[in-house]
């Protein structure tokens, strides 16, 4: 299904069973399944019940091949320097991502634009494969002049539609890799009153683009208070600039009310405010991960100390949706720009009006220019016309 | 040591005392301390004057700060639903604060919108042409015939620039602010919201911040080179070494142990702002107010102050034409925004060294 615009219908989907649940039938406009699904699951593990056919074995068969198959996802982060991404990724997936890190001096963010360093890492939980990308974006807001610094990052974006455009377009389409950025966190520095000017100016350049989930970094410096009133502000301004940030689905009706219950909590808690840490510290008898200060402990994995778990939770139970809504919003919307152009190569326009007006003028001057010689040459031609004209008395 | 160089008014020449004149040997005593109880009472009907600035990008504690410093509780709620605006402004408010017979009177300039643009570029004219704007009108009260009894001082003392608590390293623009300002007025660099960062990571972000300024050439307050005699080296080098001071302002006041003290309660403890154990709030505090204070008005007015005189009477190409002359050509704003080095302050120093 085709959508243009931010709506999203609801998905008549094959859904792949996560951990999380059991079988689920397949739904299906088959009235006869339908009913045998919602009254009687127990029955279809006998083999000699009548009726029973066998193909709510299908899921099964999914869950097995998307198992062996692996998954990929693209995670990319966005933030200015020292808001802890790095941190956070690596608690995140526990494990270290950047082992030769070298945080620049200061003289050489001085000269640096924004780079983008492409990370994969392949973790393996119960025999599921993930193949897990993380796209980080040094050198983002450093600049003291921060006009360009988003450039770079859209080029990448849409440098990995293309390439999928072009492989989906191709002739063998087997191993095609996904590269799409899947899901971006935005870091939002707490220490602001909300969100920054360069905050909006880059979400609004990439929504139309990429999943954003915006994330309040360093939250071990915000009292409750405070960070109650920073995620109202930042919300209040994500609406007043018509930003489309990623918003989870609800939960279908025919969903556990524990599972419902957990998307509300969910959704209420959008931006997350989270802290990263890897180091175990001792708390309280036992070993926890988190930070220590002389005045406490943070504790990553506590919800009343920040929302980490909140942020894991959504990541692992929606990454499925983030990767549906990736293919079917933002890249069809590419992918339907990109063929309307006809296939062309993508022109800037500004630099397009740029150098026809530089060509304009030049012409301008040469064709003043040209008047003018030919504006010489009659006045010579005049002159000698007169001398001879006197000398032949034609001016008597 | 010359106790007229320590003194309080600013109007009273604060040349060294001579170390060519011999110290007469006393037969007796003559009354001579009693100049420092008159010295003091002069001082205390005048009152002082400070003026503070502070620097920084939006949300890093600067009002907190100055109202957790001066007890200042009735100004300038640090008002959050206000956004920043959108080009810099310049925002002084001033508080007369009396503590047992001493009256200050206290101007705190605010700069709301510093480094919160996109683009950033010269976002420090502004601050720059403000303080020399300043300088500018106490060298016109100086230059006139019939000068006032006491000049109004409204000359920044002291700028105190918050550095946001990456943890890694100054960025482009607070290197480029501090190279120019550190020209023209003292600097104090602080780590501001100091409680995002653990121990070792202050320690470490401070080793950094330390080394960036050394290798940009960045002279913070206490300068190096203004250090008189080793008393004060010895002083002054113990804080130089815990420069950048890392500092957690709260205006709010909760119960710990028994005692009312102020800080930031959260989930997992409470951050006391006075504890040297938790920030460093105490040490800025001294040096602001208790031990640093007239020092900072001294170099502001012996060697700031006269660079930016030398600078301006050079342009105006005056040279003494004797009494009552002056004929000072109007400063045409663009040209006095340009620092000069250190190398000028240097010279003027040890000229006036040399003469005496």
């Amino acid at each position: 299904m085709r959508r243009i615009s931010g709506e999203r219908a609801t998905r008549p989907c094959l859904r792949v069973p996560s951990a999380r649940r059991g079988d689920e039938g397949l739904h299906q406009g088959d009235e006869a399944s339908q009913k045998m699904s919602k009254q009687q699951p127990t029955q279809f593990i006998n083999p000699e019940t009548p009726g029973y056919v066998g193909f709510a074995n299908l899921p099964n068969q999914v869950h097995r091949k998307s198992v062996k198959k692996g998954f990929e996802f693209t995670l990319m982060v966005v933030g200015e320097s020292g808001l802890g991404k790095s941190t956070l990724i690596n608690s995140l997936f526990l494990t270290d991502l950047y082992p030769e890190r070298v945080i620049p001096g200061a003289a050489e963010k001085i000269e640096r634009t924004v780079q983008i360093e492409a990370s994969t890492v392949e973790i393996e939980e119960r025999g599921v494969k993930l193949r897990l990308t993380v796209v980080d974006t040094p050198g983002y807001g450093d600049a003291i002049n921060c006009r360009d610094c988003f450039k770079t990052i859209i080029s990448y974006i849409d440098e990995q539609f293309e390439r999928y455009l072009h492989d989906e377009s191709g002739l063998n389409r087997r191993h095609i890799i996904d590269n799409r950025v899947h899901c971006c966190f935005y870091f939002i520095s707490p220490f602001g009153h909300g969100l920054k000017p360069l905050d909006v100016a880059f979400m609004k350049a990439i929504h139309n683009k990429v999943n954003i989930v915006p994330v309040i970094a360093k939250a071990d410096t915000l009292t409750l208070k405070e960070r109650e009133r920073l995620k109202k502000r930042i919300l209040d301004e994500i609406e007043e600039h018509n930003i489309k940030i990623y918003h989870l689905p609800d939960a279908e009706s025919d969903e556990d009310e524990d599972f419902k219950e957990q998307t509300r909590l969910l959704k209420a808690s959008i931006p997350f405010s989270v802290v990263g840490s890897n180091q175990l510290i001792e708390a309280k008898g036992k070993k926890v991960r988190g930070r220590l200060y002389p005045w406490g402990v943070v504790e990553v994995e506590n919800p009343e100390h920040n929302d980490f778990l909140k942020l894991r939770t959504m990541l692992i139970t929606h990454m499925q949706d983030l990767q549906e809504v990736t293919q079917d919003l933002h890249y069809e919307n590419f992918r339907s720009e990109r063929l309307k152009r006809g296939g062309r190569k993508v022109e800037n326009e500004d630099v397009n009006k740029d150098q026809i007006l530089l060509e304009k003028e030049a012409e301008l001057r040469r064709m003043q220019e040209m008047i003018a010689r030919m504006q010489a040459q009659m006045q010579m031609q005049m002159q000698t016309g007169d001398g001879d004209g006197g000398a032949l008395g034609h001016h008597v | 040591m010359d106790p007229l160089r320590r003194s309080p008014s600013p109007c009273l020449s604060s040349r060294p005392s001579s170390p060519s004149t011999p110290p007469c040997e006393m037969r007796g005593p003559v009354g001579i301390e009693a100049v420092l109880d008159q010295l003091k009472i002069k001082a205390m009907k005048m009152g002082f004057e400070f003026n503070i600035m502070v620097v920084g990008q939006s949300g890093l504690g600067k009002s907190t700060m100055v109202n957790t410093l001066f007890k200042v509780w009735k100004s300038n709620p640090p008002d959050l639903g206000v956004p920043p605006p959108q080009t810099l402004q310049l925002h002084s408010v001033t508080h007369v604060i009396e503590e047992k017979g001493v009256k200050l009177k206290l101007t705190v300039t605010d700069t709301p919108g510093f480094g919160d643009q996109i683009n950033n570029d010269n976002c420090w004219d502004p601050i720059l042409g403000y303080i020399n704007e300043q300088y500018e009108q106490y060298l016109q009260e100086e230059l006139l015939i019939t000068r006032q009894r006491h000049i109004p001082d409204t000359r920044v003392h002291c700028c105190v620039y918050f550095v946001p608590p990456t943890g890694h390293c100054l960025r482009p623009l607070d290197i480029e602010f501090l190279q120019r300002l550190c020209r023209t007025v003292n600097v104090v660099p602080v780590i501001a919201r100091a409680d995002s960062l653990t121990m070792e990571e202050r320690e470490a972000f401070r080793r950094r911040i330390q080394h960036n300024l050394r290798t940009h050439c960045i002279n913070v307050y206490p300068q190096m080179c203004f250090d008189e005699d080793t008393n004060d080296r010895i002083l002054n080098s113990k804080l130089r070494d815990r420069i950048p001071f890392a500092v957690v302002g709260a205006d709010q006041e909760h119960l710990v142990n028994g005692r009312c003290v102020l800080g930031r309660k959260t989930k997992w403890g409470i951050i006391e702002v006075e504890n040297m154990a938790h920030c460093e709030f105490p040490l800025l505090r001294d040096l602001l107010i208790r031990s640093h204070l007239q020092d900072l008005k001294d170099i502001t007015h012996n060697v700031h102050y006269e660079n930016y005189r030398v600078i301006r009477l050079n342009e105006s190409h005056l040279l003494p034409r004797g009494p009552g002359w002056v004929n000072l050509a109007p400063a045409s704003p663009g040209q006095l925004t340009i620092p000069r080095p250190f190398k000028v302050c240097r010279g003027a120093h040890d000229d006036s060294d040399d003469e005496f």
